[in-house]
């Protein structure tokens, strides 16, 4: 099952080709021309060693967990609980009961919010989101607000796309309960402080959620250095399935908090009178999981550390920094979110031409960006722009690839104007 | 006087139009071409009662109704959306509400433009074809 991997890369020269060469989809023409994939932002493409397993698991395992005494049921949960130990090291969790499988970044956030914010949110209370947060970091704690009476306050976002920490600190108070930010902007690509975030939302006595949906497959996550209290991220953005989801909730509150879905699963003991919840991570994980998807996200994590963090990291930086010069030479190019500490993001808007034009002509030679708000309207509101253009680079991109955006840019621009 | 070409011969001059292109580059050059050349909407009527929901751009759209003809105007702020009107535009405006209202628009499809461009963007393209047909249902029951 093992597939060619780049490993044949000595871990100072880092070889593109080979690792383009475990991604089957980059192989493909769009529009008659080779793809360049820039949104992976959006969603990362799959390593053969993902889609093999969940091939391998269907064809060969498939079987419902934890219930079955068969050799099937028994070889299906042993996958899918490897995933979950694999998941615990890659963000250094303390402990398995720690990691809780969810569909994704999205559900991670509202089963906190429901289920913690309903229990522990009281009128007045506040909960504080930052300005660059995605649609799904905002909705669940309005929702839950709203319902408790509790007030959501926002970090403003400085020109240069960063977090005020000094209006952070005005901010916080004793009233606050729970500070939830995203780690990395998907809008933008900026890196939020998040220790000192953390580090100030608990010397008031709140709580903090970190969204690590951008995060993730950048930077190194050690969720005990950072010491958040829930941490969320999606597999299909590390090179995983979709579907797939992982919420890190710290065990003392994992254990007081109530329960989110009832069903099979999460249950110890059921009468009609009274039923009693199992044990963390399952009193969570109600009802038959994403066996197959869960199951593929562990060689997704695998394939991230063999080819290592700092590899990526320091290829990803290569791409960003090669991006930004190539885009800053078009005319009339503003970038939103022009700072020093990003991943490998940029995110842009012309003078004089609509994103969405800019979107479909680069789309017309096999191009795929992102255009529009990025479920991030209130940043934009706050760029006074409708959208931006997000080139979102990955590992396997290369800086040919840039060359030929920027040429597209360029043709499209005079097109355009 | 000249004679309104109906909606069907308007359709197949688009059709053959795009016909005579070899590739997508040029398709949109014409497209953009067009987007360019309609005629801008006046400030006052770029009010949120007339945009067109369903696209990334901002699509507005006014009709009128004269001497019992739909006349169509309208605008966006990307421009090949704006290309895209204006051959909307040019099918449907000047007819009658049953004419519009029975229109197949087939040539959407036919010149490409649905497995083309992105579901999102055609949705938009299809929003659009329903509001103005949705003009056309308001003065219909305006008549009657």
């Amino acid at each position: 099952m093992e597939t060619a991997t780049a490993l044949a890369a000595t871990k100072n020269t880092f070889d593109i080709a080979a690792i383009r060469k475990d991604f089957p989809i980059l192989t493909r023409e769009v529009k008659g021309y080779p793809l360049v994939y820039f949104d992976n932002a959006a969603t990362t493409q799959k390593p053969q060693v993902v889609i093999d397993t969940l091939v391998h698991y269907y064809s060969h395992y498939n079987a419902n967990v934890h219930r079955g005494i068969h050799s099937l049921a028994e070889e299906a949960t042993a996958a899918f609980e490897a995933t979950r130990d694999t998941v615990r090291a890659f963000i250094n969790a303390a402990s398995r009961e720690e990691i809780l499988y969810t569909k994704g970044t999205t559900e991670g956030i509202n089963l906190v919010a429901y289920t913690w914010g309903r229990a522990h949110l009281k009128e007045n209370d506040e909960v504080i989101v930052s300005g660059m947060e995605h649609h799904s970091n905002i909705v669940p704690w309005q929702i839950v607000c709203e319902e408790k009476k509790a007030k959501l306050r926002v970090i403003p976002v400085n020109d240069k796309g960063e977090l005020l920490m000094e209006e952070f600190e005005k901010l916080l108070s004793d009233r606050t309960r729970l500070v939830a930010v995203n780690q990395v902007s998907n809008a933008m690509g900026t890196i939020n402080p998040i220790k000192d975030i953390i580090k100030l939302a608990h010397d008031r006595g709140a709580l903090v959620l970190v969204d690590g949906a951008q995060s993730t497959l950048h930077l190194d996550i050690d969720v005990q250095e950072m010491d958040c209290d829930f941490f969320v991220f999606s597999s299909h953005k590390v090179f995983g399935p979709t579907g797939m989801g992982i919420l890190y909730g710290k065990k003392h509150l994992l254990n007081e908090m109530p329960v989110f879905n009832g069903g099979g699963e999460m249950i110890k003991e059921v009468t009609f009178e009274k039923t009693t919840y199992n044990e963390l991570p399952y009193k969570f994980e109600a009802g038959t999981p994403n066996i197959a998807d869960a199951i593929a996200l562990k060689p997704a994590l695998d394939y991230i550390e063999k080819l290592g963090k700092e590899n990526i990291r320091q290829h990803e930086d290569r791409l960003l920094e090669h991006g930004t010069r190539k885009l800053r030479e078009i005319e009339g190019l503003r970038i939103i979110g022009d700072n020093d500490h990003k991943v490998s993001v940029i995110s842009f808007v012309i003078e004089g031409v609509h994103p969405q034009d800019i979107g479909i002509l680069l789309d017309n030679k096999g191009i795929a960006v992102r255009t529009g708000h990025h479920c991030v309207e209130p940043l934009m509101t706050r760029f006074c722009i409708p959208g931006t253009i997000r080139a979102s680079f990955a590992v396997y991109n290369t800086l040919e690839e840039i060359d030929i955006m920027a040429e597209a840019l360029i043709r499209a621009v005079k097109i355009l104007r | 006087m000249t004679i309104t070409p109906t909606i069907e011969q308007t359709e197949a001059e688009i059709i053959e139009e795009f016909s005579l292109f070899d590739s997508w580059d040029d398709k949109y050059e014409y497209i953009i071409d067009l987007g360019k050349k309609l005629a801008p909407l006046p400030e006052e009527f770029k009010k949120d009662e007339n945009k067109v929901k369903g696209c990334q751009s901002t699509v507005w759209l006014v009709a009128n109704y004269v001497n019992g003809k739909v006349v169509y105007r309208a605008e966006s702020d990307a421009i090949i959306v704006k290309g895209l009107i204006s051959m909307l535009i040019r099918v449907l405006s000047g007819h009658t509400p049953d004419e519009i209202l029975q229109a197949k628009m087939d040539f959407i499809n036919k010149i490409g433009m649905t497995s083309h461009l992105a579901q999102t963007r055609s949705n938009g393209l299809l929003a659009m074809v329903k509001q103005m047909k949705n003009y056309a249902l308001a003065f219909k029951a305006m008549d009657n």
